[in-house]
């Protein structure tokens, strides 16, 4: 019986609506927006907005870093409950990743303001207000907030398959906690790890509305100026060659991070 | 280490929800400002409800939600059959494709539907193609790898040797798939489809470029009313929403955990004898 034909309304469907999209890109990135000529004006002029590129790869770096960083532990306690307790405590995590995070990001910014929230509780207790928002900081902090889950289920899933008797047989063979975790655990979550840093780096370097609400002029991101290119300045054609920018810098680092864990995948593939 | 670890997940869990329940604080005051709480009220509650054109957004992300998600299940679910009946590399490069709106970001995917639809706009002499269809293409596109990575590994974990019984003792195929195959699957078609369904109603992204003004979802516009100063009658939106996907979840939960308790009763039923 023929069942991978049953595949081909998807194929067809694909092809059409992810193939031919990313090829048009491609084209309106290389032709010019009035004459419709071959031009590589547009790839010339993504020099003009370096500084954008780099900082959003430093902002999204930085991000990325903190949610592997706080990321992990919760993930590593959530796969140590009992399992009912993993279901529920796994449903929480993903809860907020459903819910509208445009107004979650206005929330921090209720909550950071100079008359915001913590600034009130602040200055209840005597302490001078702090610039909590409009810098860097915050927009780190909104790419955290809104990322975190995307670090926390790829790593617990990856903790939570673990097989608990490689620990054991560790800890026999006299590996100290610390030991075991650095020759143990840590290598069998480098699938999750990698995953994790995916799903976190992508939609933040790429992100917009986050920079507009909690940054200022100062921090705009690349997905600022590319939904601006659509939305306001309409220039598709410079917006086409700044996506198709941003795709090749994504690839590259996901090239690098796939680079410094594919030794241990293999040996966790091994075992 | 295991008591640090508590703290920064105690932590975690208080700093994805502080903002959460700020709004659902500020759908109870009377005041504007989010950061101030005045008088406690529900009017923010009627006036939500006697705002026909709030509710009409609601509507339209429905149906889209639900369209999207009942094409996106049944292709998804085709093609995971025929993917996982696949070899080589003809399973590679479709996973692949199956793989780019994945680790595409959102605004690229949005991006690069919105220039086709363009495109395909100027060749066929249209005015507006922006609208209802282009919205149900794209949520349909970005729905269909969440229900084939949930379909897989349940076709992956079923027992080959039940489809053949199923043929041996005069199914026809398609019987077999109906009687045998789909039950096997039904908890990753149920967890697809929900995700879908949640990660439809919720898409701001790549909804905002490939619609227009004429049929607009509920986050397209909450991101124009962030743009002025927001009524706060959609932090009570925010808050039913919070209650409603919650009920799914716990649903959706409910549901795995009783599949799961289902297979490992079967399983040592089958080691006992």
């Amino acid at each position: 019986m023929k069942r991978k034909f049953l595949a081909a309304p998807y194929v067809v469907w694909m092809l059409l609506f992810t193939l031919v999209p990313l090829f048009i890109v491609i084209y309106f990135a290389f032709t010019d927006s009035i004459t419709g000529a071959f031009t590589l004006n547009n790839l010339v002029s993504i020099t003009d907005y370096a500084t954008i590129f780099l900082r959003s790869i430093w902002l999204s770096v930085a991000a990325t870093l903190i949610c592997l960083i706080i990321g992990y532990p919760v993930a590593y306690t959530i796969a140590q409950c009992k399992p009912k307790t993993q279901r529920i405590l796994h449903m929480l995590i993903m809860l907020p990743m459903c819910m509208s995070f445009l107004l979650r990001t206005l929330a921090w910014v209720a909550l950071l303001e100079d008359t915001g929230i913590i600034n009130n509780i602040i200055t209840s207790l005597g302490i001078t207000p702090l610039p909590l928002i409009r810098n860097s900081g915050a927009v780190i902090l909104g790419m955290v907030y809104n990322y975190l889950p995307y670090m926390i289920l790829p790593l617990y899933t990856s903790i939570s398959k673990q097989n608990p008797r490689l620990i054991e047989a560790a800890e026999d063979l006299g590996c100290n906690k610390v030991n075991v975790f650095r020759k143990v655990i840590l290598p069998l979550s480098l699938p999750g790890i990698t995953s994790g840093i995916t799903m976190v780096f992508v939609p933040a370097v790429s992100t917009f509305y986050i920079s507009q609400k909690l940054g200022s002029p100062g921090t705009i991101l690349v997905g600022d100026v590319i939904e601006s290119q659509f939305k306001g300045a309409y220039n598709p054609n410079l917006g086409a060659a700044m996506s198709l920018i941003l795709m090749i810098l994504i690839f590259i680092c996901i090239g690098i991070t796939n680079h410094f864990t594919k030794n241990t995948d293999e040996e966790v593939m091994m075992s | 280490m295991r008591k640090a670890s508590k703290v920064v997940t105690v932590i975690v869990f208080l700093f994805l929800y502080v903002p959460i329940i700020v709004l659902m604080v500020a759908s109870f005051s009377s005041g504007t400002d989010l950061a101030i709480f005045k008088e406690f009220t529900f009017s923010r509650y009627a006036e939500l409800f006697k705002d026909t054109n709030l509710l009409l957004l609601v509507r339209n992300s429905a149906i889209i939600a639900v369209l999207s998600t009942a094409v996106a299940t049944i292709l998804g679910t085709m093609a995971a059959m025929g993917i996982y009946s696949m070899k080589g590399r003809i399973r590679s490069l479709v996973m692949g494709l199956t793989n780019i709106p994945m680790t595409n970001p959102d605004i690229v995917t949005g991006v690069s539907l919105a220039l086709m639809f363009a495109f395909t706009g100027t060749v066929l002499r249209l005015q507006t193609v922006l609208g209802f269809w282009t919205l149900l293409i794209a949520h349909i596109t970005f729905n269909l790898p969440y229900v084939i990575l949930n379909v897989m590994p349940r076709l992956a974990q079923m027992d080959p040797n039940l489809t053949n019984a199923a043929l041996d003792l005069g199914c026809t195929p398609i019987k077999s798939f109906f009687k045998v195959t789909l039950h096997e699957i039904m908890p990753g078609i149920i967890s697809g489809a929900l995700m879908s369904f949640t990660m439809s109603l919720d898409d701001f992204v790549i909804s905002y470029f490939v619609t227009g003004s004429g049929f607009l979802t509920l986050p397209v516009e909450i991101y124009n009313y962030t743009k002025k100063p927001i009524h706060p009658k959609l932090y009570a939106l925010f808050s039913l929403m919070f209650i409603v996907i919650l009920i799914l979840m716990v649903t959706m939960n409910v549901l795995q955990a009783r599949s799961g308790s289902a297979k490992r009763r079967l399983r040592a039923g089958k080691e006992a004898a």
